[in-house]
């Protein structure tokens, strides 16, 4: 691909470089009093927990009373924040510029601390204890695959509740987990109830509940089966699980709707964040897609990591060749090396903004800020500031 | 490894090493890694499976192939060696493994099941087991790696790979994931699981097997992967190298860096030679070029503070330069090129 600076009119996949998206104004989107909860989502590695951190600051310093719930902070960000400690609370931020009336309140998700609570809140002592301390539940409870984006919607739930309740917040901004596609965290909850529906599920309970009699003759084969593969105390331990889960089933299933339920409302807005890369950008869209069919509120597409865009309009091609022409005088020669570096920075450039160029033409309803990519990683309140400028500017 | 065509080639950092289990954290580029160290091994004669378990059909996108089955499929041919062997480039044959055609696959191997197999897909069993157990879940997909790094190239046992590569999950969750036997050990103290789950630990604990992280020369990235070697030694697991990605240009050297920092670049000079090399020069060109180089060398000092940290790890270390471009599959072969010239393949 060459730089294309000719000014002959052009037809074809070149013609249409003009295209660009809509500014996203995240400084109205922060300070709507009807923006009750932000949530960000994006595949893994676009920043989406360094943007979540930077809005939620920003909001605070703008006037908003603002809780940000991160997933999995880097050391140096959590430690700033005064967040580094698991406890599932939400703790104040200090040195928070409060002048507006704000104050930013921040929490580092426990998953197992948030399932433990689940299901303590849900049964009785007793029947609480024996699901803690089975097997599957603390198998369940503590890996990652899928658990960790249910439990972050609880806690959603959860702070959104007490939110309503004392007030003490009126803006959450939620991160979501490092999953590898974006679209986990809204798959969640539909595969955990599904799953606690599975016809599986019912059968292992059948025996109990009566009137399945003509299945339970093809369950004695599956778990004769079962037993042989898995070993007869595994199939045990599985079935005391799902019979004492059994009673959790509806609170669990009522509250994974309403919290749904609650990223459909108005007051929520979400924030598709990505990098300037194909991958990125490709579970962007499929995010955007997915929102559109869920009738979920899309904000706008962050694009973090930009390339700093290069100072000069000279080619990338013109470049290279007079690089060239030098290095064969003096292969040592630093003008040489000044204009490769120059059109590598071009040549990179050119590529983000056509891959931007392609997103913004498939999707041109979908608002856009680029947030430059910064020197250097950010783990103070003062880096998270310089990003929500970043973010703020129109 | 008696047979003689089988020895790698001379040069390669990992001989006798039959499993590159390659990791990162997300956004490094463990992926494009994977699959050029795969062509880069398929260099000289030799078939390489490359395996992803994390149903992204990154494969698929990246060698430009439709969307791969649960079936072991040709993508490429190896990279061809510059300098003329005459061994001819091998294949890269490509796997996506899905935990629930690995159940019923390792069922109808072992157990003749009979009716019961076909009920346990149709009550939701093999769903039910690889969602609600998520060390089972671990223990098909790696159990399918396992399955295919015993082949003995006996005709019924499958095709011999000389070695497989295994797009793994993210740094973060490497040494859970390879720690099969650990994550079992609540679930199923016995029966053919358990056995299943221990012989792949002997597999990943042997010498035939590494793990290889890839990480870019950032804070976030480099410290994660210093974390996932102190666990993956903590769990026995056999450290591999590390893949630094994403490179930037070394165009300028070390005195050079220096003086763009401080603007002490000869300005006039540069001018000069714009002017000779044909280049229309005017009043904003040097500047920009120098205030270009400055931003560069800025970060060029911030990566050389990382690679240090990297260099401290104290396990080899490759480079991959990032390619302004992006990756297709042309680049591929490039950056297998660049692997093997260091030593990975």
């Amino acid at each position: 691909m060459s730089a294309q600076r000719r000014p002959r009119p052009r037809v074809g996949p070149l013609a249409s470089t003009g295209v660009s998206a809509r500014p996203l104004d995240v400084d109205a989107l922060l300070d709507d009093p009807g923006t009750g909860i932000i949530v960000c989502c994006g595949s893994g590695g676009v920043g989406k927990t360094t943007t979540s951190a930077a809005l939620a600051l920003r909001a605070a310093e703008r006037g908003r009373k603002v809780v940000v719930l991160t997933i999995d902070p880097a050391k140096r960000l959590a430690q700033s924040m005064g967040i580094e400690e698991l406890d599932n609370t939400p703790r104040p931020v200090a040195k928070v510029r409060a002048t507006k009336g704000g104050s930013l309140d921040a929490m580092m998700l426990d998953m197992k601390r948030t399932f433990d609570e689940v299901v303590e809140s849900g049964a009785s002592p007793e029947k609480a204890q024996q699901i803690l301390e089975n097997p599957f539940y603390i198998a369940l409870s503590s890996s990652f695959s899928g658990t960790q984006e249910y439990m972050a919607m609880e806690k959603l739930g959860q702070l959104h509740r007490q939110a309503q309740e004392d007030g003490s917040y009126d803006l959450i901004v939620v991160d979501t987990p490092p999953s590898r596609s974006a679209l986990d965290f809204l798959d969640a909850p539909e595969r955990l109830s599904s799953f606690l529906d599975g016809r599986f599920i019912r059968l292992l309970l059948a025996p109990a509940r009566g009137p399945a009699r003509l299945m339970t003759a093809g369950l004695g084969v599956i778990t004769s089966a079962l037993s042989k593969v898995l070993g007869a105390q595994f199939l045990r331990d599985m079935q005391t699980f799902v019979a004492a889960l059994d009673t959790l089933f509806g609170g669990f299933r009522a509250r994974a709707e309403k919290t749904f339920a609650l990223l459909q409302a108005d007051g929520t807005a979400f924030l598709v964040i990505a990098a300037p890369e194909p991958d990125a950008l490709r579970e962007a869209a499929y995010f955007v897609e997915r929102l559109g069919e869920d009738r979920m509120p899309l904000a706008g597409l962050v694009v973090n990591r930009a390339s700093p865009v290069p100072e000069s309009a000279l080619s990338a091609d013109e470049a290279v060749a007079a690089a060239a022409r030098l290095r064969k005088r003096d292969p040592d020669s630093l003008t040489a090396g000044l204009l490769r570096l120059h059109a590598d920075r071009t040549r990179l450039v050119e590529r983000e903004s056509l891959l931007r160029q392609r997103f913004a033409a498939a999707h041109p309803e979908v608002p856009t800020v680029v947030v430059p990519a910064l020197a250097t990683d950010v783990h103070d309140l003062k880096g998270l500031r310089r990003i929500g400028e970043l973010l703020g500017r129109v | 490894m008696s047979d003689p065509t089988t020895r790698p080639a001379a040069g390669s950092d990992w001989p006798g090493v039959r499993l590159h289990i390659v990791t990162g954290k997300g956004g490094t580029g463990k992926s494009t890694v994977a699959a050029s160290l795969a062509l880069a091994l398929a260099s000289h004669g030799k078939d390489v499976l490359l395996c992803e378990v994390e149903g992204r059909q990154g494969i698929s996108r990246m060698f430009d192939v439709d969307p791969l089955p649960y079936e072991e499929r040709r993508v490429a041919t190896g990279l061809t060696h510059p300098h003329g062997n005459r061994l001819s480039p091998g294949s890269v044959y490509a796997l996506h493994i899905d935990a629930e055609a690995a159940l019923l696959e390792y069922l109808a191997m072992y157990y003749r099941l009979g009716r019961a197999g076909r009920l346990l897909d149709r009550f939701g069993v093999t769903e039910f087991a690889t969602t609600i157990a998520p060390g089972v879940r671990d223990v098909l997909l790696t159990g399918k790696i396992y399955e295919a790094a015993r082949r003995d190239g006996k005709k019924r046992s499958g095709r011999r790979y000389d070695a497989i590569v295994l797009d793994a999950p993210p740094t973060g969750r490497i040494s859970q994931f390879l720690n099969v036997n650990t994550e079992l050990a609540g679930l199923a103290k016995m029966g053919p699981i358990k056995s299943q789950a221990d012989n792949i630990m002997t597999l990943f604990h042997s010498s035939r097997t590494v793990v290889h992280l890839v990480t870019v020369l950032e804070e976030m990235p480099v410290q994660e992967t210093a974390d996932g070697i102190a666990q993956l030694r903590e769990h026995r697991l056999p450290v591999g190298g590390v893949v630094v990605n994403l490179v930037r240009p070394q165009d300028l050297d070390a005195g050079e860096l220096t003086a763009a920092r401080r603007g002490a670049l000869d300005t006039d000079e540069v001018a000069a030679d714009l002017r000779s090399a044909g280049i229309d020069v005017d009043d904003a060109l040097v500047p920009a070029l120098l205030s270009e180089a400055r931003d560069h060398a800025e970060r060029r000092k911030l990566e050389d503070a990382q690679r240090k940290l990297v260099g401290e790890l104290d396990v080899p270390t490759y480079e991959l330069p990032r390619l302004p471009t992006g990756v297709d599959l042309g680049a591929l072969y490039e950056l297998a090129a660049e692997l093997k010239s260091q030593g990975l393949a």
